[in-house]
C-alpha cells in the first residue's frame, strides 16, 4: 500500500513539468488576455467591449472575418465532399496517390501559399495577365474579399478531405444496394439514408474549417501585409502595429475571437459525440 | 479493407482528376514560375532556367533561416517528447481518469489562435525576469503547445494499440521496475508511432509564421519569416523559396507516410 502511494506520488512528479510549461505558454498569455480585456483607462469593465461594438471600423473586421470564414468552409466543404466520396469510390491505387497527396497539401498554407497566390494571380501574375488577354479576368483580384475567399478555400480543401474522408465509411454498400432493392431512387437514398448518417460528420467539419479560417492570420497578412481588415490583422496590429498599441483593447477583440473559437470547439465536440464513424 | 468497385466509374474518376489539379495547380504554376526566366504575357515562359535556385542556396541569409527554423523546430520537438511522453503514461497507467481533463486541454491551442496567445505573451514575456520576447526560447515553448494536441492524441491512439497495462503488467511479472518496463519495453513498442508523429509535428511546425513574427521577427530569422521579408524581390527567386520550402515538407510528410504504412 505505502509501495503503491509513493508510486503515485512520484508519476504526479513527473507532470510537474509539462505542467509548468503549459502554463508559462498556454494558460498564462490567456489569462492576461481575459483580465486586460476587461480593464482600461477607466477601471474594470466592459469599456473595451463596448468600444468595439460601437466602432464601424472594428464591426467591419468582424464582419469580414464571419464572411470570408463562412463562404470559404462553404465552398471547401462542398469540394471536398465530392471529393472524398468519390475517392472512396475509385480504384485503390488513384486513391491512395491524391489522399496522400491532399494530406501533403494541407501543409500548404499560410505564407508560402498566399505567395504562390501572387505570384499567379497578383497584379502581374502570369495567370493574371493571360486572363486580361482573353478578357475573363474582369475586375477580379486576388487582394480582395473575393479573392481572399478563393485562397481561404484552396487551404480549406485538403483538411476537408482529411476529416471528411473517414465519414464515408459509415456509408455500408448493402444500405445503398438495399435501398436500391426496395426501389428507393438515387435521391431518396440520399435524402433518407446518406446524408441523414453523414450530417454530424458534415457539421462537424464545417464548424472545424470556420474556426481554421476565423483564426487564420498568416495568409491574409502576407497576401495584403495587413490590409485587409479582419479581426486577426486588427488585434496583431494593437499589439505589434507601428500606429496605435492599445493592448487592451487588442485583448478584448482576442477574447471576441476566443468566444467565437470556443462556440465552434463545443459545437464541434458535441456533434463528434452523434457522429457514426467515431462510435 | 473494402471490396474494390469494379470499374470505379468514370464520374468518380474524373472527379478524383478533378481535384487532384485543383490541388496541384498553384504548385505546379509557382514551380514553374522558379524554373522560368522570365513569363509574362504568354501561356508558357520564355525559357528555362535554374538561376533562381542557385541564387537561393548560395543566398546566406536564407541558409541561416533555413537553419535557425531547423534548430527552433527540433527543438521544440524534443521538448515536446521530454514533456509529452511522461505525461501519457503516468495519465495512462497511473490516472487513466485524467484522461478526460487532458482531452479538455488539448483544445485550448484549437480554441486560441497563435495570434491571441501572443498577445500575452508579449507583454509577459516582454521584460521583466522571464523576457524571452526575441529570443528562439519562445518560439520553442509556444511550439510545444502547438505540437501537443496532435502528439497526444497520435501518442495515446499508439498506447492503446500495444496494451499498456499488459505490457507493463507482463515486464514487471518477469522482474523489471517501473522505470526499466516504461523505457526498455514501452518506449520501444512506441518508437514508429512516435517518429510519424514527430515528422508530422515538424511538418506544421516548420510552416509556422504567426509566432514567429510576432514575438521574434527579425531578431531570430525563420523560414516563414524570412519569406515573408522577401516579399519584394523577384518573384521567381520567391518561387524558388516556396518551392524549396513545399520540397522539404513533402519529403518529411512522405516519410512519414510511408513510415505509417509499414507500421505492423
Amino acid at each position: 500500500m505505502n509501495e503503491s502511494k509513493r508510486g503515485r506520488l512520484l508519476a504526479l512528479l513527473c507532470l510537474v513539468p509539462f505542467v509548468l510549461f503549459f502554463v508559462i505558454f498556454q494558460i498564462a498569455p490567456l489569462l492576461w488576455v481575459a483580465l486586460n480585456s476587461v480593464q482600461s483607462e477607466s477601471g474594470w469593465g466592459l469599456d473595451n467591449f463596448s468600444r468595439i461594438f460601437a466602432s464601424k471600423f472594428y464591426l467591419q473586421a468582424l464582419q469580414r472575418s464571419l464572411e470570408i470564414s463562412f463562404w470559404s468552409s462553404l465552398f471547401g466543404i462542398v469540394v471536398a465532399v465530392m471529393g472524398a466520396y468519390s475517392l472512396h469510390q475509385v480504384d485503390s491505387r488513384l486513391r491512395d496517390f491524391v489522399s496522400a497527396f491532399a494530406n501533403m497539401t494541407s501543409n500548404f498554407s499560410g505564407v508560402p501559399l498566399a505567395f504562390a497566390f501572387i505570384i499567379l494571380l497578383g497584379f502581374n501574375g502570369a495567370l493574371t495577365l493571360l486572363l486580361q488577354q482573353v478578357g475573363l479576368l474582369g475586375d477580379f483580384s486576388i487582394y480582395s474579399k473575393t479573392g481572399l475567399i478563393l485562397v481561404y478555400t484552396y487551404f480549406q480543401i485538403p483538411l476537408g478531405v482529411l476529416l471528411l474522408y473517414p465519414a464515408f465509411d459509415a456509408l455500408r454498400e448493402d444500405w445503398r444496394e438495399s435501398a436500391a432493392l426496395l426501389g428507393a431512387s438515387p435521391w431518396q437514398y440520399w435524402r433518407h439514408i446518406g446524408l441523414p448518417v453523414l450530417t454530424p460528420a458534415l457539421l462537424g467539419t464545417f464548424v472545424i474549417l470556420l474556426a481554421n479560417a476565423l483564426g487564420a492570420y498568416a495568409t491574409v497578412y502576407a497576401l495584403t501585409t495587413g490590409n485587409f481588415n479582419v479581426l486577426t490583422i486588427r488585434i496583431a496590429a494593437l499589439v505589434a502595429g507601428d500606429i496605435t498599441l492599445d493592448p487592451n483593447l487588442a485583448s478584448a477583440l482576442a477574447m471576441v475571437l476566443v468566444g467565437l473559437m470556443t462556440l465552434v470547439t463545443v459545437v464541434h465536440q458535441g456533434l463528434l459525440r452523434r457522429s457514426y464513424h467515431a462510435r | 479493407m473494402r471490396a474494390e468497385p469494379a470499374s470505379g466509374g468514370l464520374y468518380h474518376r474524373v472527379v478524383v482528376y478533378l481535384l487532384f489539379l485543383i490541388l496541384l495547380l498553384p504548385l505546379a504554376g509557382t514551380l514553374l514560375y522558379s524554373l522560368a526566366t522570365s513569363w509574362s504575357e504568354s501561356l508558357l515562359p520564355s525559357g528555362l532556367t535554374f538561376k533562381w535556385y542557385v541564387a537561393l542556396w548560395s543566398e546566406p541569409r536564407f541558409l541561416a533561416a533555413f537553419g535557425q527554423s531547423l534548430l527552433v523546430c527540433v527543438g521544440a520537438l524534443m521538448l515536446s517528447v521530454v514533456l509529452i511522453l511522461p505525461l501519457l503514461f503516468v495519465v495512462h497507467y497511473h490516472f487513466p481518469r485524467l484522461d478526460a481533463l487532458m482531452n479538455i486541454l488539448i483544445l485550448l491551442p484549437f480554441a486560441v489562435p497563435p495570434v491571441v496567445s501572443s498577445v500575452g505573451l508579449l507583454h509577459l514575456y516582454g521584460s521583466g525576469p522571464m523576457a524571452m520576447v526575441g529570443t528562439p526560447w519562445i518560439l520553442i515553448g509556444c511550439y510545444f503547445t502547438i505540437a501537443l494536441p496532435f502528439m497526444y492524441r497520435a501518442i495515446t491512439n499508439n498506447l492503446q494499440a500495444i496494451n499498456l497495462r499488459d505490457l507493463m503488467d507482463a515486464a514487471q511479472l518477469l522482474g523489471a521496475s517501473t522505470w526499466q518496463a516504461a523505457f526498455l519495453v514501452v518506449l520501444p513498442n512506441l518508437r514508429k508511432g512516435l517518429m510519424v508523429a514527430l515528422l508530422l509535428s515538424f511538418s506544421f511546425l516548420f510552416g509556422e509564421f504567426v509566432f514567429a513574427n510576432l514575438l521574434v521577427g527579425t531578431r531570430y530569422e525563420t523560414l516563414q519569416v524570412y519569406l515573408n521579408n522577401m516579399r519584394n524581390s523577384s518573384g521567381h527567386f520567391n518561387s524558388a523559396l516556396v518551392i524549396s520550402y513545399f520540397a522539404f515538407v513533402l519529403a518529411l510528410t512522405w516519410v512519414a507516410n510511408r513510415l505509417n504504412k509499414d507500421k505492423p
